[in-house]
């Protein structure tokens, strides 16, 4: 277990800059999630903490000590990957005690050390198998185990869900998070889905051009989006975005005809500002008036049900607003309606910057 | 020692990137330089002679006699291994129930050396006791196939020889391209009304361009190299009607002590290669990502 | 399939299917021609050959009415070879010899370079493969001059020991670009976990790598072993008396023999040449074939 800290690291490929002056700090213990778009550093970073890749500028320490310059070997490190890279001429047993025999453990330990695991992971009947012949979940459970064996101070895990059925995908995910629980380990998790930073983060990073656009907790992230960026990428459906105007008195956004109360937790710009309005589709409902919304009316554009909830897609000023109301809710295509929404969460940005203007 | 292990991948490399920096560029820019000489049997590099060697073996009527018989053998070559290795192969991708025993029979050739086929070959095309002979008493009196006695015919015999060799390699290659078509491609192609033919000529043959490719580099650089053939099928005659420019730059480099000559004519078998290889490679590197 | 455009049991398809069966059978008849004359010749005795009384009827392609091995007998062990009648024994030895070692040290090599250049990037190291890719197309006129210098210089001029080194030195550059485009097809992922699991740059490759790399190594040992056996230009340039390899043996067998033409002796010598390299590709053809069309050959 560490304490992880990304001071000021940067990453340059020939004349591209991929990471710019990343700084990151987690305690030991803790669940950190990169998360973002392909193309957004965050493998790059994930290598460059496990020494795959070399650092261009700054430094990364684990409990204080810099481990930046030293090779992957000698970190303390072990990583699971997206395609689970178990050597495929070795069987489960032999691929679990690789980095035990490299390090050079003797071969009881490294029975000793792998049945432990094995019987962790609940994967001992597999043992004596070649990978080719483990289906995909069981492949990541021994990815996982070759990564246990070695008790390393930290965890790094490179989008190891994306191979996996979506059934399978949510189970590995609760185990995942409940391994850490129980080991208390320090993890660093590399993914583009929003929903695994959601549930197993108690730290999440998004990142973006390689840039971090916010780190910290998931409620801070979710609820207090720092600009558009982070505040479409995280939720499903996106949060909406709406263009409005800053009302002369500055106590109203003026979308086209529709007046809206200014939301109660941002920092009022100069009338007549530009600014975009954050709506979550989860913040919409039908029936009576409440205290903290707003009746806003709308054309009902497309409704499509999912089960629990549907997803009912309207046209607010000529703009389109994707909501999510509950199974049944009274609503008929191409008809108007009049649908409440909470405003005490909404934030709202800069039209200009995408920043997020909060009290 | 620590700088000393981040450099073992290329420190690794080192000793066969020597062996070729020298056997391949240091011999080719050797024999460029010999070619200006005036070496005779033993390199020497006292006198030099400019371009007036290449002046020499471009005009010698023996190496006209190879250009025109390679212009010949490279192209009936080539031409020939492409036509009958794409038609084996596509029939042989009619789900033919002995294709595995067809394919080995159309591929052993590969095997054999230039030497054993030329050995082979000989015999077989010698008027007296070959094919001919055999013909006559089948009862075809006057069937004649005396080519490799007449200087004009007997280049043909090579071409015939080395058709017989390499075809079944292409016809491996196209096989392999043939099963990569896409299938569903196919299927849209049959939804959309194409016929057997048509779906060969418009879809699948357009398909195979990559293996085309490969197979005229390949053939084409076993057509310059192919001196083998030559020697044990016609030993370059009848006179020196089947030389080769392979076989001229044996002849007067070992059997004639005309080295500088024959380093020239080395030089201008690689102008050759180049002309054919270099855009090539430059594709399949710039492709390559 | 959805869709049949034509009944598979119409008269025309029926046709179609005598015909695509009758083109292959006589094409593999005319593949298989050559074979069967040597064959027959090798086993033949010379009367039986030339059509003497008694046999005026015979043909290339006639069975032998007697078969003998006489002829094999003579090629292996009495004929006469330029000045010597010890038959091609010695010199099938010699090319047993010239390629094993040339085998394994090109094959090994190129293993170990095709490694480095797919794994092991680093700054030019495609400008590196481009060169030795091109050492595969040059015509080896080209180097036959210096090279002869150069085995005089090391001393293994005439020799098996230069020999085996030519064949090392013109072999790399293809078994490095067979391994190359093999080892670019294994995922990076794997390299990567050896390295965090603290495996270094050798035991990568030996202990995860080659365990997988059987596939290539069949293609290259088939490729370097065809090649190397079946030369004839280099074995021609640069050996001695005592170290011909097996091709030029035969050439000279067939060559030079004085006297009536044995061309029993001489099928019978062409077959022991070329039934090493058969063998190898009955037994690995077809994963030679399939390792070489998978990427092996397109560069």
């Amino acid at each position: 277990m560490a304490q992880l800290t990304i001071d000021n690291v940067s990453k340059v490929f020939g004349s591209t800059s991929v990471l710019q002056d990343i700084s990151i700090e987690i305690d030991a213990g803790e669940f950190l999630v990169l998360v973002g778009p392909s193309g957004c550093g965050k493998s790059t970073l994930l290598n460059m903490v496990a020494g795959l890749l070399t650092i261009s500028g700054g430094q990364i320490r684990f409990d204080g000590d810099r481990i930046d310059n030293l090779e992957p070997k000698d970190r303390n490190i072990a990583m699971v990957f997206q395609s689970y890279a178990l050597y495929p001429a070795m069987s489960v047993e032999k691929n679990m005690a690789f980095p035990l025999r490299m390090a050079g453990f003797s071969k009881e330990d490294q029975t000793q050390k792998v049945q432990e695991v094995a019987d962790l992971l609940q994967i001992s009947h597999l043992l004596k198998r070649k990978p080719a012949a483990l289906s995909g979940g069981q492949r990541q459970r021994v990815a996982m185990g070759r990564a246990l064996v070695r008790d390393p101070k930290l965890f790094l895990f490179d989008e190891p869900l994306s191979n996996l059925d979506a059934k399978l995908r949510v189970d590995m995910r609760t185990e995942i998070k409940r391994l850490h629980q129980r080991l208390g380990t320090t993890i660093l998790y590399v993914t583009h889905d929003q929903v695994e930073a959601m549930t197993m983060a108690t730290r999440i990073a998004v990142m973006e051009g390689g840039i971090v656009q916010q780190f910290g907790t998931p409620a801070e992230i979710y609820d207090h989006p720092a600009n558009t960026f982070v505040a479409t990428f995280m939720g499903s459906p996106a949060m909406n975005l709406i263009d409005a105007v800053v009302s002369p008195d500055q106590q109203h956004l003026q979308i086209g005809a529709v007046n809206v109360p200014m939301p109660p937790g941002v920092k009022a710009p100069a009338a007549g500002t530009k600014v975009k309005l954050g709506l979550r589709p989860e913040w919409f409902g039908v029936g009576d008036k409440a205290e903290g919304t707003f009746d806003m009316p709308v054309r009902v554009d497309l409704i499509e049900p999912t089960g629990p909830d549907m997803y009912v897609s309207v046209k607010l000023d000529g703009q389109s607003v994707m909501t999510r109301l509950p199974a049944g809710s009274d609503v008929t295509q191409n008809s108007d309606c009049t649908l409440r929404v909470a405003l005490d969460k909404a934030p709202i940005f800069d039209a200009e910057t995408g920043l997020a203007l909060y009290a | 020692m620590r700088l000393l292990r981040n450099y073992v991948p290329q420190l690794t490399l080192l000793p066969s990137l020597i062996l070729v920096a020298i056997t391949v560029y240091g011999f080719i820019a050797l024999t460029m330089v010999l070619s200006l000489t005036r070496s005779k049997m033993l390199p020497r590099f006292d006198r030099w002679e400019g371009f007036s060697n290449y002046l020499k073996v471009w005009n010698h009527p023996r190496w006209e006699v190879a250009l025109e018989n390679f212009a010949i053998f490279g192209i009936l070559y080539i031409g020939g291994t492409l036509l009958i290795g794409l038609v084996l192969a596509i029939f042989l991708d009619q789900r033919i129930r002995i294709e595995g025993s067809l394919r080995t029979i159309y591929l052993y050739p590969m095997a054999l050396s230039f030497i054993v086929t030329g050995v082979a070959w000989q015999w077989i095309m010698s008027p007296d006791l070959g094919l001919e002979r055999a013909f006559h008493i089948w009862g075809w009196e006057s069937f004649r196939f005396d080519w490799i006695k007449q200087s004009d015919l007997a280049i043909y015999c090579v071409v015939i020889a080395g058709v017989w060799q390499a075809s079944g390699f292409v016809m491996a290659l196209f096989l392999a391209a043939l099963r990569g078509v896409n299938q569903e491609i196919l299927s849209a192609a049959r939804m959309d009304g194409a016929s057997g033919p048509s779906i060969y000529w418009h879809i699948i043959i357009p398909a195979l361009r990559p293996a085309f490719l490969t197979a005229i580099v390949v053939q084409g650089h076993l057509a310059i190299k192919s001196y083998d053939l030559v020697v044990a099928l016609t030993r370059g005659g009848p006179g020196f009607s089947t030389e080769l420019p392979s076989t001229f730059m044996y002849e007067f480099t070992f059997s004639r002590n005309e080295m500088a000559l024959g380093a020239s004519s080395a030089v201008m078998m690689l102008v050759l290669v180049m002309v054919l290889i270099v855009p090539y490679l430059y594709s399949e590197l710039r492709n390559e990502r | 399939m959805s869709v049949e455009v034509t009944n598979p049991r119409s008269g025309r398809a029926i046709a179609n299917r005598i015909m695509v069966y009758t083109f292959l059978l006589l094409a593999a008849a005319l593949f298989l021609m050559p074979l069967a004359a040597m064959v027959f010749t090798s086993l033949k005795s010379m009367p039986e050959i030339t059509g003497a009384v008694g046999f005026e009827n015979n043909t290339i392609l006639t069975p032998p009415r007697a078969p003998t091995l006489e002829a094999w007998s003579t090629a292996w062990s009495s004929a006469c070879i330029a000045v010597a009648c010890d038959g091609l024994r010695v010199y099938f030895w010699n090319s047993i010899v010239m390629v094993v070692f040339a085998v394994t040290l090109s094959v090994g090599l190129g293993a170990v370079n095709g490694y480095i250049l797919a794994k092991w990037r680093f700054r030019g190291d495609n400008i590196i493969f481009g060169m030795l890719l091109f050492g595969c197309f040059i015509p080896f006129q080209i180097v036959l001059i210096p090279m002869a210098r150069l085995l005089g210089i090391l001393d293994m001029a005439g020799t098996l020991s230069g020999l085996i080194f030519v064949h090392m030195c013109y072999g790399i550059p293809f078994t490095t670009l067979f391994f190359r485009n093999f080892y670019v097809t294994i995922p990076d992922e794997l390299i990567k976990a050896g390295r965090i699991d603290g495996a270094g740059f050798w035991s990568i490759f030996l202990l995860i790598l080659v365990p997988v790399s059987w596939p290539i190594f069949v293609v290259s040992i088939i490729w370097q072993f065809t090649n190397v056996w079946n030369d004839f230009l280099f074995g021609a340039s640069f050996a001695g008396a005592d170290a011909r390899p097996l091709m030029v043996a035969l050439n000279n067998l067939v060559n030079t023999s004085t006297g009536t033409k044995a061309y029993n002796v001489d099928m019978a010598g062409a077959m022991i040449a070329a039934l090493p390299t058969i063998l190898v590709y009955v037994v690995g053809g077809r994963y030679f074939v399939r390792g070489l069309t998978s990427g092996a050959v397109k560069g």
